[in-house]
């Protein structure tokens, strides 16, 4: 196998062994970039000679013995609205088109501290609005499994990256699906962790009271790996937890006996393609075999959810995106009259228009006469929705069902259609709406050779069962057999291209 | 024809106070006033992406610790929401403030307005952050924008429409000014923008119940300017109702030098601040425990201090009033006294020397430039005789300006009483001898001429002499006439 073909642990014995070098790894994921990224548009900014700096500071602080880490050397992405310390973050807009924070993101610092070597930063749908990668400013990002389909989004240059072996693992970031979905599309893993878990200092704001950091990586140990790096408190967020974070590799095992699963007769009806709720019951199947106690629940609320989610998501959003009005950084229009002018003009000029979109309808459901019939009532449904998978956590303790329901599709399929493409995140939104922990893994694929996700959603802060389940089912259907498999399909899409 | 006399004034405030934290609300930078522009700022600060806001504690504690003092509810459970409008000092274009659930609710101010108590009741007060500033210079084509001030710690205090004068007013300010400052919750440094007020007035006929309709004036940034803009706006609106006009809800600009307000913009067309809450900052909650514990810790409130100092010095209620509504004032009063003035003595000295010269300097009471000791030094050697009372008082005017030992600028300048008959006794003789018209009247009865003789003979001593003695040999040398 190939170096980029690797888990976490692989290389990182690789590494220990002396069998390659932090700065070859990191040469060989770079010139990798550069042989692949035309093909598939992963990357808006390639951190090239930062990313060698730190390679040799990284090798030396492991050879000096300073540093014990299972990240101490692996390549690593971060999407591009994630605050990278003198390094392009532009949210794939062109209001941040040239703007450098002069600070990291909480969970870039503390992958720093662990020795992960930055690639660059990866592409996403604008302000992380939309679910397909296709609302960039700067580029479209290809599905490596197949190049005529979407990679997901908002975090799609993320999971295209680790699909298509130009990061080992990227950090992306949830608001709605974004991460599950771009996972499930291009056959990685996932995780939203509990809302709290990981600190927001440094993510750029699109709804803060959704917003969550997560790593998509391509086997559900490297997951547990990197969100055991990036998890825990920090000052700098008050809602990040104070609680202790369980060291997630021990709950590494193939062991699912007497977990109890419940899968919600809304997560498999009509509206889901077959072949995804086929593979939802396979994984059913497995996990019976597995000793697992599955079985039928139900969550009548569903057909809320997404407008819930989109009403409070959205306020938020067109309050976090008013701050870009071209006084302070970023871009500003060329010609304007007064500052009122000024402010409006960079608007317009900057923003996409699936942001402005959003802006507006945020801007809609707060105003002045809206406010009790949407965003009250949003709220209202929040804390019955939060309740109901509260209860039907009480008779399970994982609540399974697919990712997305459909695989990825055909680029340009949705992009003028802002309502099914926001109907895609109706399995995710769960997750967001109520903060619980959720992990997408493969699960086979389709009549297409498209990959499947399959969503396991966790009690609050009890990632540590969703990662038992996940590794369980990864290590009974084989641990490789879709990234091999895939590495094949990566390679004819390039050859194809 | 001056029918002011048939209508009815109500006033309600928004008093805005800056709270006297070392550090930001959201950011440990700090809340010095002054500073190169910029310079006390973070990403935070300035609404940089992906920076989130960490509320301070100390602001929490400060906001209870005013509500405590102003006889409020304290909130058990309190938020914070955002209340969004574009403006460029405004670096997240929403301002971090409490929308329907304040720190501290339903409280009250006593003021006595002509000998009667009257209550001023507190509707709310919240805690928010300040904005920053924009600076259009002269010599720049553009506008520049100075965030120093941006996260700056702020209470707002809203009251009831419960005074009916600009005096209830001024009473009412002066009161909260006296507490904020007694709690250490704002030094109130209105030059400094510390405290400034909006106002709501509206004027109603006597026998109707129901309010006028409202008119509302921003920032407003002295008391002088308060109260003149309340004494305009409510002539403006008895005016414009007798001569048959309307009153119309809006924001009016106060201009003080001219002394006339304009209208801003009306309600009607007012911004939709689309108010909800602040999910970076998960809700407080503020346990009784703590609320007991700052009760216990709160110092000795102005109207207790009032009436300690008339109960245990004897003081006047006028001077008592004045001197603790002014927290500076007051603790010098009480420094001075604790260093063996007496306490009636120190006051006439405050009231009288000390207020004329801060007002005729310009000085800022909290600005007194000699120590409290210096003033029981002086009190001390008048009493025992060393100075005369006409030499003590350039004693103080110089000890106001050097900020020197009284005692060492009588020995430096020699003022000493003198006391001696051999010194002056000519002087009395000369004094008869140049002014024969008044001794002929002292001689016809006219009792006052000898105060004038004796202030001669000051006059000649440059007031050094001992006014007994010379009084003594006055009426020994007129008699021997
Ligand atoms: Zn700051």
């Amino acid at each position: 196998m190939e170096l980029h073909e690797l888990s976490i642990s692989q290389l990182g014995s690789l590494i220990k062994n002396k069998e390659v070098s932090i700065p070859k790894l990191t040469r060989y994921m770079l010139d990798r970039i550069e042989k692949l990224d035309s093909a598939y548009g992963c990357y808006i900014t390639v951190a090239e000679e930062k990313a060698m700096e730190q390679a040799a500071d990284v090798q030396a602080r492991l050879d000096g013995g300073n540093l014990d880490s299972p990240l101490a050397g692996i390549p690593m992405a971060v999407k591009d609205n994630i605050c990278t310390k003198g390094i392009l973050t532009t949210c794939a807009s062109r209001m941040l088109y040239n703007f450098i924070p002069p600070y990291d993101a909480h969970v870039v610092g503390k992958l720093y501290e662990n020795g992960a070597i930055l690639l660059g930063k990866v592409n996403m749908d604008e302000f992380a609005m939309g679910s397909s990668t296709e609302s960039s400013y700067f580029k479209k990002t290809f599905n490596p499994l197949d190049t005529e389909r979407v990679p997901g989004g908002s975090s799609g240059g993320a999971a295209a990256a680790v699909a298509s072996g130009e990061a080992i693992y990227c950090l992306g970031s949830y608001t709605g699906g974004s991460i599950r979905q771009p996972a499930a599309f291009c056959g990685c893993v996932g995780i939203k962790p509990t809302y709290g878990l990981v600190s927001r200092f440094g993510l750029v704001a699109y709804a803060s009271s959704f917003d969550q950091v997560g790593p998509l990586t391509r086997t559900v140990s490297d997951c547990a790996m990197v969100l055991g790096a990036i998890a825990g408190h920090d000052p700098m967020d008050a809602t990040s937890t104070r609680k202790r974070i369980p060291d997630y590799t021990k709950a590494l095992v193939q062991d699912v006996r007497g977990l109890r699963i419940g899968i919600p007769g809304e997560f498999v009806d009509d509206s889901v393609d077959e072949d995804i709720r086929n593979a939802v019951f396979k994984a059913i199947q497995v996990f019976s075999e597995q000793g697992a106690e599955c079985k039928e629940i139900s969550i009548p609320v569903m057909e809320y959810v997404v407008p819930t989610y989109y009403i409070i998501a959205l306020a938020e959003a067109s309050s976090n995106l008013a701050r870009y009005d071209g006084v302070k950084y970023g871009y500003r229009t060329s010609e304007y009259k007064d500052l009122i002018d000024m402010c409006k003009r960079t608007r317009s000029e900057g923003f996409g228009t699936e942001v402005k979109r959003r802006i507006l309808l945020g801007t809609y459901v707060l105003s002045s006469g809206y406010f009790d019939a949407y965003y009250k009532k949003a709220l209202k449904a929040r804390t019955i929705i939060s309740r109901e998978f509260g209860r039907a956590f009480e008779e399970c303790d994982i609540i399974m069902g697919p990712v997305a329901p459909t695989t990825a599709y055909k680029i340009g399929e949705k992009i003028n259609d802002p309502l099914k493409m926001y109907m895609e995140d109706i399995f995710t939104v769960p997750a967001n709406i109520t903060g619980l922990p959720a992990l997408a893994i493969p699960a086979g694929i389709d009549r297409n050779n498209m990959p499947i996700g399959l969503q396991l959603i966790g009690k609050r802060f009890d990632e540590s069962t969703i990662f038992r389940a996940g590794y369980t089912f990864e290590q009974t259907i084989g641990s490789n057999w879709t990234s091999s498999r895939m590495n094949n399909q990566v390679n004819n899409q390039v050859k194809n291209k | 024809m001056n029918r002011e006399k048939d209508y009815e004034v109500v006033i309600g405030l928004e008093v805005h106070a800056e709270l006297a934290t070392s550090s930001k609300i959201f950011c440990s930078c700090s809340t010095e006033f002054g500073g190169l522009p910029n310079t006390h700022c973070c990403p935070g600060c300035i609404g940089m992406p992906g920076t989130l806001p960490v509320l301070n504690k100390n602001v929490v504690e400060f906001a209870i610790r005013a509500g405590l003092a102003t006889n409020c509810e304290i909130s058990g459970f309190t938020k914070m929401d955002r209340k969004n409008y574009f403006y460029p000092d405004l670096p997240r274009a929403y301002q971090i403030s409490q929308y329907d659930i304040p720190i501290c609710k339903d409280g009250f101010i006593e003021i006595e307005i002509n000998g009667v108590k009257k209550k001023i009741r507190i509707a709310r007060i919240h805690i928010e952050e300040d904005a920053g500033k924009l600076v259009h210079d002269q010599w720049s084509t553009g506008s520049l924008v100075d965030y120093n001030r941006s996260g700056v710690p702020l209470i707002e205090i809203v009251t009831y429409p419960d005074m009916n004068s600009a005096e209830e007013a001024r009473l009412f300010l002066e009161g909260l000014k006296a507490i904020l400052q007694y709690t250490g919750v704002s030094d109130c440094k209105m030059q400094e923008g510390s405290l400034r007020a909006d106002v709501n007035i509206s004027v109603k006929p006597k026998s109707q119940e129901e309010l006028g309709v409202r008119t509302e004036m921003k920032n407003l940034n002295s008391f002088r300017a308060i109260i003149r803009a309340i004494e305009a706006e409510s002539r403006r609106q008895i005016e414009e109702l007798e001569s048959g006009g309307k009153i119309y809800r809006e924001t009016r600009r106060w201009d003080d030098e001219k002394g006339v307000s304009f209208s801003m913009r009306s309600k009607e067309e007012a911004q939709d601040y689309r108010y909800f809450p602040e999910s970076d900052i998960p809700p407080v909650i503020i346990d009784s425990e703590w609320v007991e514990e700052i009760r216990k810790s709160l110092p000795e409130l102005p109207e207790t201090r009032k009436r300690r100092y008339m109960e245990e010095y004897g003081l006047p209620a006028y001077d008592a009033e004045i001197i603790t509504s002014s927290k500076a004032l007051s603790d010098f009063f009480e420094e001075t006294v604790k260093n063996g003035a007496n306490a009636k003595t120190a006051s006439n000295w405050i009231m009288g020397e000390l207020l004329r010269l801060l007002k005729e300097k310009g000085v800022e009471d909290d600005s007194i430039p000699f120590p409290p000791v210096h003033l029981a030094k002086l009190i001390d050697i008048i009493e025992k005789g060393i100075i005369t009372g006409t030499i003590a008082k350039k004693v103080f005017d110089n000890m106001f300006d050097s900020g020197k030992d009284p005692v060492a600028i009588v020995d430096e300048q020699g003022l000493k009483v003198v006391a001696d008959t051999g010194t002056l006794l000519p002087v009395v003789k000369k004094v008869i001898e140049n002014n024969p018209g008044s001794v002929a009247d002292y001689k016809a009865g006219k009792t006052k001429a000898l105060g004038f003789l004796m202030g001669q003979a000051m006059r000649e001593t440059k007031g050094k002499a001992d006014p007994k003695l010379i009084n003594q040999l006055f009426i020994e040398e007129l008699e021997k006439l």
